[in-house]
């Protein structure tokens, strides 16, 4: 394998040369985007609720989100594929093998550790903030906008590694996807794919084309924040 | 008669606060009247900050009670009385923002609060800094935004634990013209101090505390030229207490 061939695969890439490429980085991108919008929706109240409830049970709860920040992908995706098989609970949804299926099996990934990040980042601020709060009634869960609202910069950076999870990640795709052309192949299941395929040039600037838009979302979002975080220290 | 509108007088009876089996409020009677200035005085450790949080509802009671009169301190469901804490909480947010937060929880609406929080700037010389964010005031300005913030709100009654302990002598000054133009709006203000001066300065009447409890309840007046106890004596003179 020699470097032009790389630089060939690229070009023709982005070239639009290999057919199928684009509607791939697109699906990546929609599913990826959608499952870091989901549980961005459900893991920042649940995140926020959990750093300032106190309840019995309150410590199981919080090392057992933090252990399934590592929860290996094809064990997300193989549950997913059991609740969307045609007996399973969520079977006559007909999901498994789409867009869908992809996108609830990369929330799965994703909500673990936009919860336990925003946990632990409004466990910090509750600290300093709760008297204050508690003098303006906003105890509980009417504290959350507040705290949610001051820790947006922090927060970012939750969904950042959220998103890194599940660009990254191809076994939950692959399994409740299926990496079928042209309809649940993304570019890490088209990697995975060419790489067996013994196409190493195609995989590989797959691979780098996958770095550059993670490179190019995280680079946004930095710039973001730190424009923003100059104006709400 | 008695004004049915306002929220004092606050009648506090045999108080009590423990953590772990320590009593740290050991059985406090105390009433407040409107109008007048409380200070209270004593070593570190009295429980000074314990009874301000208390009366303010930051803290729930072992036994014994804090009573309003009007229920839990609030006027037609507004809360009036607010406290200013020794180290001031600033929200990650503008000046003037940190003044339309405190008024949104407090129910007001949009154009109400944009301009309460813009009178709030204007009365206590914050214009300027409207736009910054609020963390990065001098401790002074900071102390001055939670004053504002508490004025904002148009509470009765202001709690207020040490507010100038970390400011030098010229923004102390400041904040005690804060104070006592409060009070003469008709507020009414108890405040926890180290600096005597201050509390000779702004004080109506003084409440020594003293391991929890209140050892001595006298008009500044009293307190400062023959106070009654050896405890308080001592503590005037500077010796260290037991
Ligand atoms: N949450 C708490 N848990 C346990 N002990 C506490 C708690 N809060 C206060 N104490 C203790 O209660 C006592 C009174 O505290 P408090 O803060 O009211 O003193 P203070 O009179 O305000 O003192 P200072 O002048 O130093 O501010 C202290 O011994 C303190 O250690
Ligand atoms: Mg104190």
């Amino acid at each position: 394998m020699d470097f032009a061939a790389i630089i060939t695969a690229i070009a023709d890439l982005l070239g639009g040369a290999t057919p199928g490429f684009w509607p791939i980085v697109g699906l990546s991108l929609k599913v990826t985007l959608s499952a870091v919008t989901l549980a961005a929706l459900i893991g920042l109240p649940l995140g926020a609720l959990l750093g300032i409830a106190r309840f019995p049970g309150r410590t199981a709860v919080v090392v057992l989100v933090n252990a399934m920040m590592g929860l290996p992908p094809v064990v997300a995706g193989l549950a997913i594929f059991l609740l969307l098989s045609r007996s399973g609970p969520l079977g006559p949804l007909g999901w498994l093998f789409s867009a869908k299926a992809m996108i609830l099996a990369q929330t799965m990934l994703v909500l673990p550790i936009v919860v336990a990040l925003t946990r632990q980042t409004i466990e910090d601020l509750w600290r300093e903030y709760a008297e204050h709060l508690a003098s303006l009634d906003l105890t509980g869960a009417r504290a959350v906008p507040t705290l949610l609202w001051d820790a947006r910069f922090s927060l970012v950076t939750a969904l950042l590694a959220g998103f890194g999870r599940a660009s990254a990640e191809v076994g939950a795709v692959l399994i409740v996807g299926g990496n079928i052309a042209g309809h649940t192949r993304t570019m890490t299941t088209a990697i995975a794919l060419e790489t067996s395929k013994g196409d190493l040039p195609l995989a590989l600037g797959l691979g780098l084309i996958l770095i550059l838009l993670t490179l190019i979302l995280n680079a946004v979002a930095f710039g973001a924040g730190r424009v923003g975080a100059r104006h709400a220290r | 008669m008695r004004d049915t509108t306002s929220i004092l007088p606050l009648t506090v009876e045999s108080l009590v606060f423990e953590v772990d089996g320590r009593r740290l409020i050991d059985g406090i009677d105390l009433h407040l009247e409107r109008g007048a200035t409380t200070v209270l005085l004593g070593p570190n450790g009295a429980g000074k900050s314990l009874l301000l949080r208390l009366c303010h509802g930051l803290l729930t009671p072992t036994a014994g009670r804090v009573r309003w009169a009007l229920p839990e301190g609030r006027a037609a469901g507004v809360k009036r009385h607010t406290m200013v804490f020794q180290k001031p909480v600033m929200l990650r947010r503008s000046v003037f923002a940190n003044l339309t937060h405190a008024l949104a929880a407090a129910g007001l609406g949009y154009e109400a609060r944009r301009a309460r929080a813009r009178a709030a700037l204007e009365r206590f010389r914050l214009a300027d800094l409207a736009d910054r964010p609020a963390r990065v005031l001098s401790g002074g300005e900071q102390q001055r935004l939670a004053i504002a913030r508490a004025w904002a709100l148009d509470a009765d009654v202001l709690f207020l634990d040490e507010p100038t302990s970390q400011l030098d002598p010229s923004a102390t000054r400041a904040i005690e013209e804060m104070l006592r133009a409060l009070k003469d709006e008709g507020r009414t203000l108890m405040m926890a101090t180290h600096d005597l001066g201050q509390a000779r300065r702004l004080a109506d009447r003084v409440l020594f505390v003293h391991a929890g409890r209140i050892r001595e309840d006298a008009s500044a007046a009293a307190f400062f030229t023959a106070p009654a106890t050896g405890k308080a004596r001592a503590f005037l003179a500077g010796d260290l207490l037991d």
